[in-house]
């Protein structure tokens, strides 16, 4: 099958994006408009007059996608048509600058299905921490340093934000696990009305890690639990990608040199503690392991 | 405006058609008179009237759009970015810091040549908070890329409302156009109107058929960056766009009055001005004001005349060279001042007369502004000053008008 998103884009050698957009819409097919915000996608897939879209797309703002989105949705309401209509945009414009206009997009109700491709920071500007970057990274706004260990907050939780909307299908999703994300994609459309799915996208140029294995960091970050997948249908957990072996985070720490300073530094260990709890965490709320299935442990 | 009496009408059988309304109910009516496809705002004062009689029509099935009730005007005009794309007529109203919050998107529905039509019930912008009138926040924007529009009454402001859809919509054009309103003193006042209807509005105003549209039959890539390469000749285009939209918001104003017998000017009116030593340059809802008191001075054997700028953008500038080459003095009153140099129509015009022979005193004075009454004592002054610019020359290029000197 053709692909919705043409080969000759220019995003970057080992880029999980392009994957992550051919995946939602080989799932999505050709009845489908796309808005954008400005970002790696958009920078990389539209130098005028070039195009690498195969469906109808549009770019506006960094920060109003979900709004340009409601706007067509609307229009095409107005118009008898059915077409679907969903955002693709990373993790800066979904969880900081444009969070009001995806609230407002969510409250109205539109039919407008939210792809986040979440590469945790700002980086088409250069890594710089958005929002979404886990804590104890090391990005260029949150650098480690003799007395920083990197990002000192939490990721916002924005699946949660989707579901105290009502938004009735929310799930997270990642690269590394194609046949569920499109099931996912499926699924967001048929259910009528808002959805947001967060993708789990490492980028190779920010987290830093050997070229090649951008799949496998991925599928690491799932089976540390730092990246758990789930779905949530009208407001309840609907479904969980559970974790046969459960590996400590350290196995995916230590193949990113954002979190090279955790090695490196004093104290460092503290921190990963810190990070093997938040995985543990994840894998207690939302089941993520097997009953009797141990956490096997680093080397194994 | 100018009654042009058509024989079919009479004046008497005008007048029966005509009902006292509120200015914000006159815009909502033209507006649903154009039946926009999709309508997006956020309330503000002054602005909130025009949406919520809009709203009611849309409740009472009087108007099929489908009207969101977004979450910020940014979040308003972005929609309308989207609706636009997917063929839809839209329409939004805002003010002040709603059109504040609009800015980046301005530049971005213009640049996309996506032909939305907005109403401006123009404010003061903060700080200090104030929400009265002046037209500090629509001409901050001159430079958005959209054509401006000044009313100078309600039923002008409404009758604008169709002028520019045709205007935004031709195929030559593609240019998002601001009809541009003094809050509360147009909004909130009522004055009789003829109100437009739908029918005599689809014979003015043909449909809207873009020609690139959002469509998955025919897909196509909107919004793509340029680089330094493309960036000049997209710009380049606007600005042509903007030139041909002297002479087609011309013809426009021709065609509305032809149909519906009521002539506002096409980019800028004129008042007693053919023969004026003293012309007034202005634009919105003081023209009315400056009228009376140029029928007080003219009684009394002053030459005074008014030029209304009805298009501030694009600049009308062979309209005002035209208009003003035989006065001895002009003087501009507006609301609006550019803090650190003077204000914006006065540069304007200075600039527009600068390569032409004609070089006679041009004095600006900000005006109005806040909400500030501009009375006729005020205007009085202002050619009086300008009287002794003529005969004694320029003291000072810029006086606020009014200015409270114990406040300072």
């Amino acid at each position: 099958m053709e692909k919705l998103l043409a080969p000759g884009h220019r995003a970057c050698a080992g880029c999980s994006m392009p994957t992550v957009i051919n995946l939602v819409l080989d799932a999505a097919g050709p009845n489908t408009i796309v808005a954008t915000p400005t970002g790696c996608s958009e920078v990389t897939t539209t130098p005028y007059p070039e195009s690498a879209w195969r469906v109808p797309w549009i770019h506006s703002l960094f920060e109003n996608a979900a709004a340009v989105a409601s706007g067509i949705e609307a229009a095409l309401k107005h118009f008898g048509k059915d077409h679907n209509v969903f955002v693709i945009a990373g993790d800066g414009s979904t969880l900081d600058i444009g969070m009001g206009c995806i609230s407002g997009m969510f409250d109205r109700g539109h039919n407008v299905k939210y792809v986040c491709y979440d590469n945790e920071a700002y980086m088409n500007t250069g890594v710089q921490r958005s929002s979404s970057t886990p804590p104890c990274t090391s990005t260029t706004t949150t650098p480690s340093g003799k007395v920083s260990f990197g990002n000192p907050r939490p990721k916002k939780d924005m699946p949660a934000i989707a579901v105290a909307h009502r938004v009735p299908y929310v799930a997270t999703a990642s690269v590394a696990y194609p046949v569920d994300l499109r099931q996912k994609v499926k699924r967001a459309i048929s259910i009528p009305g808002p959805a947001y799915i967060q993708v789990n996208a490492p980028c190779i140029t920010g987290w830093s890690f050997e070229a090649g294995t951008t799949v496998e960091i991925a599928r690491l970050a799932v089976e540390t639990c730092l990246w758990p997948l789930y779905e949530y249908v009208n407001g309840e957990l609907a479904g969980v990608k559970k974790i046969h072996v459960k590996r400590p985070v350290e196995d995916y720490l230590k193949a990113q040199g954002r979190y090279r300073h955790l090695f490196r530094m004093k104290g460092g260990e503290e921190m990963i503690r810190v990070l093997q709890q938040m995985a543990d965490e994840n894998a207690r709320k939302f089941g993520l392991l097997y009953e009797g299935d141990v956490a096997c442990t680093s080397g194994e | 405006m100018k009654m042009i009496v058509k024989e079919e009408m009479s004046l008497r059988e005008r007048m029966a058609r005509m009902r006292v309304v509120e200015g914000s109910y006159a815009v909502a009516h033209a507006v649903k008179c154009c039946s926009p496809d999709v309508i997006s705002a956020y309330p503000i004062t002054p602005q909130t009237h025009i949406v919520e009689h809009i709203s009611q029509f849309v409740a009472d099935g009087e108007l099929d759009s489908e009207f969101l009730t977004v979450d910020s005007e940014f979040s308003a005009m972005s929609s309308l970015v989207g609706s636009s794309a997917a063929g839809a007529r839209c329409y939004s109203s805002t003010t002040s810091q709603g059109l504040a919050l609009m800015w980046e998107v301005l530049y971005n529905a213009s640049g996309m040549r996506l032909p939305i039509v907005m109403t401006v019930a123009n404010r003061a912008l903060s700080a200090p908070l104030n929400i009265w009138n002046d037209q500090q926040d629509s001409v901050g924007a001159r430079d958005s890329g959209w054509i401006q529009l000044y009313a100078e009454d309600v039923q002008e402001a409404a009758d604008a409302i169709p002028q520019a859809y045709k205007i935004a919509e031709d195929p030559e054009i593609l240019t998002p156009v601001m009809v541009c309103m003094d809050g509360f003193i147009l909004t909130h006042v009522y004055e009789p109107v003829e109100l437009l209807s739908v029918e005599e509005v689809e014979r003015f105003l043909p449909p809207y058929r873009p020609k690139n549209i959002l469509d998955p039959e025919n897909p196509k890539t909107f919004g793509a960056f340029a680089d330094p390469s493309y960036f000049t000749e997209l710009r380049y285009m606007q600005w042509d766009a903007h030139r041909r939209a002297l002479k087609k918001i011309e013809t426009v104003a021709r065609e509305f009055a032809e149909q519906f017998g009521r002539w506002y000017g096409g980019l800028i009116d004129t008042y007693r001005a053919d023969d004026a030593e003293v012309i007034i340059v202005t634009m919105g809802s003081v023209i009315g004001t400056i009228k009376d008191c140029i029928d007080e001075m003219r009684s009394e054997g002053m030459k005074v005349g008014l030029v209304k700028i009805r298009s501030y953008r694009p600049f009308p500038t062979e309209a005002l060279r035209k208009a003003l080459k035989d006065a001895d003095v002009v003087a501009v009153i507006e609301k609006d001042v550019t803090v650190g140099n003077e204000g914006a129509l006065l540069t304007d015009l200075k600039a527009a007369l600068y390569n032409t022979p004609t070089r006679i005193p041009v004095i600006g004075f900000p005006a109005g502004l806040g909400g500030r009454d501009i009375t006729v004592r005020d205007i009085r002054r202002v050619v009086d000053k300008a009287i002794a610019a003529r005969d004694r020359g320029i003291e000072a290029e810029i006086e606020f008008l009014n200015l409270r000197e114990d406040l300072l």
